[in-house]
């Protein structure tokens, strides 16, 4: 008994060490972000801050558009969830419920697009965007980037969990496959629309490969790339880049706390990030 | 009987022409900005181009030059060294997590989050508190080593060092993935099993070792290959931690081509070295879908 409580102890433990591990980092980012430039330049260990001051954000604020990068990476995160939600649910329904010659392959080779980093293509990809005039405009981020086939495997297997008998009984009356898809598939989706959505919006709110070749005008950038270009502005005053970087961060924190359920599900069934 | 039969058939043409429609936007977004971007970027790696014009055929000549490249040796080297440590670092890190997780403990839920946290963080933030963190001069782990006695470590100007900050600061970054899939995994497993190991005696490691192991052998499966498949195309840490370098002792195979294509400018050299990242990325996974596939026959 003395022994199952010991060990019981042991894992508390353990598991103790371990979150102080992984918070420390996103702590010091805080610390860092609210501490004055002569508090940082001190040789000593010092774990938190002497004085807490707003001069970081305040000199972020004035020197870069803090704000219009802010409502870019909203801007194209959104639109790009809304596509992806979309597009996937009507290729879920497709794939789940629908028999066409080919399907199977055209699954398969749309999930395999999935193993192809974006430096592969990005050449052709940069000169693509261009032809079409899309370069310099949010859709050089945005339609790219909604290419994805990521959600299509989860949304295929949630559908496939929809009672047939449902849409054979539409079908008897009448229903068309439109009908059949606005009128049951898509209130029966909700949890995976919520997945979706949630899943694409952090994933497009964080990326910065794409994004870094496709936004050059300093008016466009996203928040990531605000913040290397911000870095490289300020150098080593952390101060103000870790001011930055939780402005960068604290949405997506705040949305992933809150809707974790939708995230961790996201996570463990498609795997993809 | 006749019209029975053309009026199903026309049913089953109309789902079918229904089924390409449906499919159809998903499709076209693929097509258009991944399938032919690819077919061009093998064409280009035949070409020597010079910024955006049209290149000329050289044949094999990118591919020759890469051969006799050593930083790009070095990056594939450097590839091949950050996969095989990150993959089963991240992979048993995860699984000891998990199971931590998956026992008896209070506030669990509040460890579990604060362990998944990381996730939430984009890949340019984390690289930038690493920065932070490993700044060789005045930073945190600088001093933290100096408080406890520890020689000081040249993080930024060691090859080995500046690499070894890579693979740590990924870990942070990645470690919860890996522990979420085995979680979902080891909820899975029915307790009687282990109620019925005990019950033959098995102590806890016999039970970790035979129950719980091979039970999340396809967790183990997906992770594998989505780490490995990760770890070929790290970019975001690489890129701002270190940027290659010092001396390219941190280039890896997807910096190098940016480096080619969009510093340098050599876009048919960046797009060869982008079709043997794919090629690489191709054979690996064939090779595993084979050997998990005789492992199902056997098994």
């Amino acid at each position: 008994m003395t022994d199952t409580l010991r060990f019981r102890v042991l894992r508390v433990v353990l598991a103790a060490v371990i979150s102080v591990v992984v918070i420390f980092p996103l702590y010091w980012m805080i610390v860092v972000a609210f501490s004055s430039r002569a508090d940082l330049l001190g040789g000593t260990l010092r774990l938190w801050p002497e004085t807490i001051t707003l001069a970081n954000f305040e000199r972020v604020f004035s020197a870069f558009p803090v704000a219009t990068w802010f409502g870019n990476s909203a801007a194209i995160a959104i639109t790009v969830a809304l596509i992806t939600v979309t597009v996937n649910l009507l290729g879920g329904y497709a794939l789940a419920h629908l028999r066409f010659r080919g399907s199977t392959a055209l699954f398969l080779i749309a999930l395999s697009t999935l193993m192809i980093p974006v430096q592969v293509i990005m050449v052709p990809l940069f000169g693509l965007v261009t032809g079409l005039g899309l370069y310099g405009s949010y859709w050089a981020v945005i339609l790219p980037t909604a290419a994805s086939a990521f959600g299509l495997f989860l949304a295929r297997q949630f559908i496939l969990a929809i009672p047939r008998d449902l849409i054979e009984a539409a079908r008897m009356d009448g229903a068309g496959n439109w009908r059949v898809f606005t009128r049951i598939i898509v209130p029966l989706s909700k949890p995976l629309i919520a997945v979706l959505f949630f899943m694409s919006l952090l994933q497009t709110w964080n990326d910065f490969a794409w994004p870094l070749i496709a936004l050059k005008q300093n008016a466009l950038f996203t928040l990531p790339i605000g913040l290397l270009y911000l870095q490289g502005q300020f150098g080593s005053d952390y101060g103000g880049t870790m001011a930055f970087a939780l402005i960068n961060v604290l949405p997506m924190v705040v949305l992933f706390l809150v809707f974790q359920r939708y995230f961790v599900q996201g996570f463990a069934r498609s795997g993809i990030r | 009987m006749t019209a029975v039969a053309g009026g199903r058939r026309r049913r089953l043409a109309r789902e079918s022409l229904a089924g390409y429609a449906f499919l159809s936007p998903n499709l076209v977004l693929l097509g258009l900005f991944v399938i032919v971007p690819l077919i061009s970027a093998v064409v280009i790696s035949f070409q020597r181009t010079d910024g955006f014009g049209a290149g000329t055929f050289t044949g094999l000549d990118n591919y020759s030059r890469l051969a006799t490249d050593p930083v790009f040796w070095q990056s594939t080297f450097n590839t091949a060294l950050f996969t095989a440590i990150v993959t089963p670092a991240s992979m048993l890190l995860g699984l000891g997590a998990a199971v931590l997780m998956n026992s008896v403990l209070p506030a669990r839920g509040l460890f579990r989050s604060i362990l998944i946290l990381p996730m939430a963080i984009s890949g340019v933030a984390t690289a930038l508190i690493g920065v932070l963190v490993f700044d060789q001069n005045n930073g945190v782990l600088d001093k933290l080593l100096k408080f406890v006695g520890l020689p000081p470590v040249e993080w930024q100007s060691g090859g080995a060092a500046a690499f070894a900050s890579v693979v740590i600061v990924t870990l942070w970054w990645r470690v919860g993935f890996n522990m979420l899939i085995y979680l979902a995994g080891l909820q899975g497993i029915s307790p009687e099993l282990y109620e019925a190991a005990r019950l033959d005696g098995a102590g806890g490691w016999q039970r970790f070792r035979f129950v719980t192991v091979p039970l999340v052998g396809p967790s183990s499966f997906f992770l594998l290959i989505m780490n490995v498949i990760y770890s070929f195309q790290v970019f975001d840490i690489v890129f701002v931690l270190t940027g290659g370098g010092p001396q390219n002792a941190t280039s890896v195979l997807v910096t190098y081509a940016y480096n080619n294509g969009f510093v340098t400018r050599d876009q048919g050299y960046a797009a060869a070295i982008g079709v043997v990242l794919l090629v690489i990325t191709l054979v690996f996974t064939a090779v595993q879908w084979r050997v998990s596939r005789t492992r199902d026959l056997v098994d």
